[in-house]
């Protein structure tokens, strides 16, 4: 962990001159890095600034047109992950590399380069994920899995195969407070027995807490290197995104007229492995942020099905402007003044191999883009450019395939599309799930701008300091109940931290009663 | 003798064509390729072997040389679909009528020639017990095979770490790429031995079920072994009962026509393509069966990136 210890080891692995081109784009344009033994070591960078690219290179995937890679003193060709992983270097990806219709087990087993007897295997599976506090059930199938059990598979994965370098792409956006610290502990437990770590994040206190060095990254060149310990998150900011980080702010507002309100909403799940919605009541006012913390997998997903109108309910349990909405399909609920962003981008959030003007189509028809039963491409296209311009999206234009977009782009594309869409209620999942500072920054403000014209908006993220950043009240969801809701000023990440295990006062879903009672209902 | 056993046993050798072609589509289609020729397949197989058979006098050699015509027809489609990522669905199609048309080419001057019967084997001991011997002990070599495979395939796909990476890759091929399992060669390797075994299911038309050449004999067995791997959701357990089911079905109708029951032999004829028809919209009723069972990346093509 002593840096300056560090500095007489060899480096482990050294990229010289690391450069990819694309048809379009210079991915990476002459990157070197060197990683010593033991060494944790940060990239950084904003989307698109080559850090996926430069990881599937060192991992085998891409191969990059000029540079070299030495590993342990010896040049190396990575041809293909199967020889990283047998020189040593494991990762765990931002978009999950796991088969959705096996186990854990099986997902595992696929990874490993021997043969492993499956009793065997799930053992070791569960004695490695209890001892550094990621939990898994071997025998679960991966697709009734949430996001945040399926990075642990993935973690699980790479630890079972004791790697020499381990490559870790923002790993920390789906754990509680509490689960993060557990898993710098492990890190920094593999880092002191000689285990090197990359690691990319964009949350620039984790790396100043946890990384000996880091790697800027601009625009696919090295913008500069420094010791996260002796940065300011400003300076580390400046060197990534070249100018001054932008501020959210969040002024005091008087809300004005209920937009939504849900009254003891329960709701059994289909899926055996989903989380049942339980007695939750909440209200949203028009002009303010309702901010649902929780770790993924506690009743997220259903929640959000049964807002947005994928999952029908049956009376008046959720009512709208109003208006009992339950048993009307997302469409309608649209034209009575809902908008949402989905938390699965790629599928519910914007349809892949479709471009980025269709995708405005798909949720702003009526917006004048279908005359007649006709589609009125000029409409849509402009629309669609106006997104783009506003929001900053990266791509080479209205005419560019949704799935070509990487996630934070096509994130700012879908928010943009949905916020001008003037809705009255806006609902967001993980706004800013895997999403750089910069554009993080430039979402919340988009969010926030809407409060402000009196856009009433919830907001379900993962992201604690997201959350108290743009939140005029905040809640938890645990096990499917949701805890009452508290001003950020009054409460702590420590308190919230509790309330995501699930400790939170029981029956007490009355959003006006002070947090104080529930710090005394917590320790009871 | 019991009616039952000769209709039981003819059910047998009804279903056995159909297992052999089946049980290789499922573990193509477990790889995520949708191969629609096996009815193309099965008849070069058929004519193949018909000819092998009769020039080298022996089975094995027809067998062998029908299992290698099928592998060949295989290699096309794999190429075309694997190498060159032409529709799977375009070229299965082009495939069987390729297959159909070709073996007629090939076999025009076979028709109406006679070759002997493949034997069914004589077990000493167990074949001349009364009842159980007649039922499962007067079979030929291939009913037994049948079964091995089944047996084989069904370890393969469960239990072994091949059949797993041939899961994962069918399930994602670019997962399973960018975790190093290699999707071309196993497709490829998937590929020509579902090409093997809808060639000796051709065979086993032509050397056992009527051991003569005829143009198009196969009269859609290899669209039924695709409707079966539907049927059967992808399990071979399940693949197998339903190459049975639909074996005892043909069988009964044809032993209805002989009994002379008053119903129209059309509609007797129509029973077993009818039947296929009910248990398919009947298993596709329930949408969670075929999202849960289905390879999720059937009939697309993979291209890697890098």
């Amino acid at each position: 962990m002593d840096h300056s210890g560090l500095a007489d080891l060899k480096p482990r692995l050294v990229l010289t001159g690391i450069t990819k081109r694309y048809p379009s784009v210079v991915a990476n344009d002459d990157i070197s890095l060197s990683v010593r033994p033991g060494e944790i070591h940060a990239v950084l960078g904003e989307n698109g600034a080559g850090k996926s690219t430069l990881m599937k290179i060192i991992y085998g995937v891409t191969k990059p047109d000029a540079g070299t890679i030495m590993w342990n003193d010896q040049y190396e060709t990575i041809a293909a992950p199967s020889q990283a992983r047998r020189m040593g270097i494991g990762m765990v990806f931002q978009h999950f590399s796991l088969f959705e219709t096996l186990t854990v087990w099986e997902n595992i087993a696929l990874a490993l380069d021997e043969h492993v007897p499956t009793a065997q295997l799930a053992a070791r599976i569960t004695e490695v994920s209890e001892k550094y506090g990621l939990p898994i059930d071997p025998y679960r199938l991966v697709h009734s899995m949430s996001v945040g059990e399926r990075q642990r598979v993935e973690i699980v994965r790479c630890l079972l195969q004791e790697p020499k370098l381990l490559i870790m792409d923002e790993p920390t956006s789906v754990l509680t407070p509490q689960a993060v610290l557990i898993l710098f502990k492990t890190l920094r437990r593999l880092a002191s027995e000689g285990c090197s770590i990359l690691y990319i994040s964009h949350k620039l206190d984790e790396i100043r807490s946890l990384c000996d060095t880091a790697t800027v990254l601009r625009g696919g060149r090295v913008s500069g290197s420094a010791i996260p310990r002796n940065e300011t998150n400003e300076s580390l900011a400046r060197l990534m995104i070249g100018g001054e980080l932008a501020e959210c702010h969040l002024t005091p507002r008087e809300p004005k007229e209920v937009r939504l309100e849900v009254e003891r909403l329960s709701l059994p799940t289909p899926d055996p492995f989903g989380t049942s919605l339980k007695d939750i009541s909440l209200t949203v006012r028009s002009g303010e942020i309702l901010g649902i913390a929780g770790v993924s997998g506690n009743g997220q997903k259903e929640l959000m099905a049964a807002l947005s109108g994928e999952r029908l309910s049956t009376g008046s349990m959720i009512k709208l402007l109003g208006q009992p909405v339950g048993a009307l399909d997302p469409a309608k609920r649209r034209t009575v003044g809902l908008t949402f962003v989905p938390e699965e981008r790629l599928g519910r959030g914007a349809v892949p191999p479709m471009s980025l003007a269709y995708n405005a189509l798909l949720t702003g028809a009526r917006k004048g883009m279908v005359l007649n039963g006709l589609i009125h491409p000029s409409v849509m296209r402009t629309f669609s450019k106006t997104v783009i311009e506003r929001f900053k999206v990266k791509c080479g234009g209205e005419q560019s395939v949704a799935s070509s977009l990487s996630g934070g782009n096509l994130q700012k594309y879908i928010v943009g599309r949905e916020t001008m869409l003037q809705p009255k209620m806006m609902i967001v999942a993980q706004p800013t799930w895997g999403v750089d500072v910069g554009a993080a920054q430039l979402i919340r403000q988009a969010l926030i701008d809407l409060r402000d014209q009196g856009v009433a908006l919830l907001v379900i993220s993962e992201e604690l300091d997201e959350l108290f950043m743009i939140s005029d009240r905040l809640c938890v969801l645990a096990a499917g109940r949701l805890s009452p809701s508290v001003k950020p000023a009054e409460t702590s990440i420590e308190q919230i931290g509790t309330w995501m295990s699930g400790k939170f006062g029981e029956g007490e879903n009355d959003a006006s009663t002070p947090a104080a009672s529930y710090l005394e209902a917590a320790h009871a | 003798m019991n009616p039952l056993i000769p209709m039981i046993a003819s059910t047998v050798l009804a279903a056995t064509p159909l297992i052999y072609a089946a049980l290789g589509e499922t573990v193509v289609e477990r790889s995520g390729v949708l191969n629609l020729g096996i009815e193309g397949m099965m008849l070069i197989g058929a004519v193949a072997g018909f000819a092998a058979t009769r020039s080298s006098g022996s089975d094995a050699v027809g067998f062998l040389a029908a299992a290698a015509a099928g592998v060949a027809l295989s290699l096309i489609f794999g190429f075309l679909t694997l190498n060159l990522q032409t529709n799977q669905v375009a070229t299965g199609l082009a495939l069987t009528l390729f297959g159909i048309g070709l073996s007629a080419f090939v076999g025009h001057n076979l028709a109406g020639l006679p070759v002997a019967r493949l034997a069914p084997i004589t077990i000493p001991g167990l074949t001349a017990i009364p009842v159980i011997g007649d039922l499962l002990f007067h079979y030929d070599i291939m009913v037994y095979l049948s079964v091995a495979l089944f047996i084989g395939v069904q370890w393969f796909l469960t239990k072994s770490r091949a059949g797993l990476t041939l899961r994962a890759i069918g399930e994602s091929p670019g997962v399973a790429h960018a975790i190093g399992k290699p999707v071309l060669t196993t497709r490829y390797l998937a590929v020509m031995f579902g090409g093997a075994t809808a060639g000796i299911a051709g065979a086993y038309l032509s050397l056992v079920q009527t051991p003569m050449w005829v143009e198009g004999m196969s009269a859609g067995k290899g669209w039924i072994a695709l409707a079966l791997v539907v049927f059967g959701t992808w399990k071979p357990a399940r693949v197998v009962i339903g190459a049975y089911l639909f074996g005892g079905v043909t069988q009964f109708q044809l032993f209805a026509q002989g009994f002379g029951l008053p119903i129209p032999t059309e509609f007797l004829s129509m029973l077993p393509y009818a039947a296929t028809v009910v248990v398919l919209v009947i298993i596709c009723r329930d949408p969670k069966t075929i999202l849960l069972n289905q390879p999720a990346s059937l009939g697309h093509s993979f291209h890697s990136a890098a």
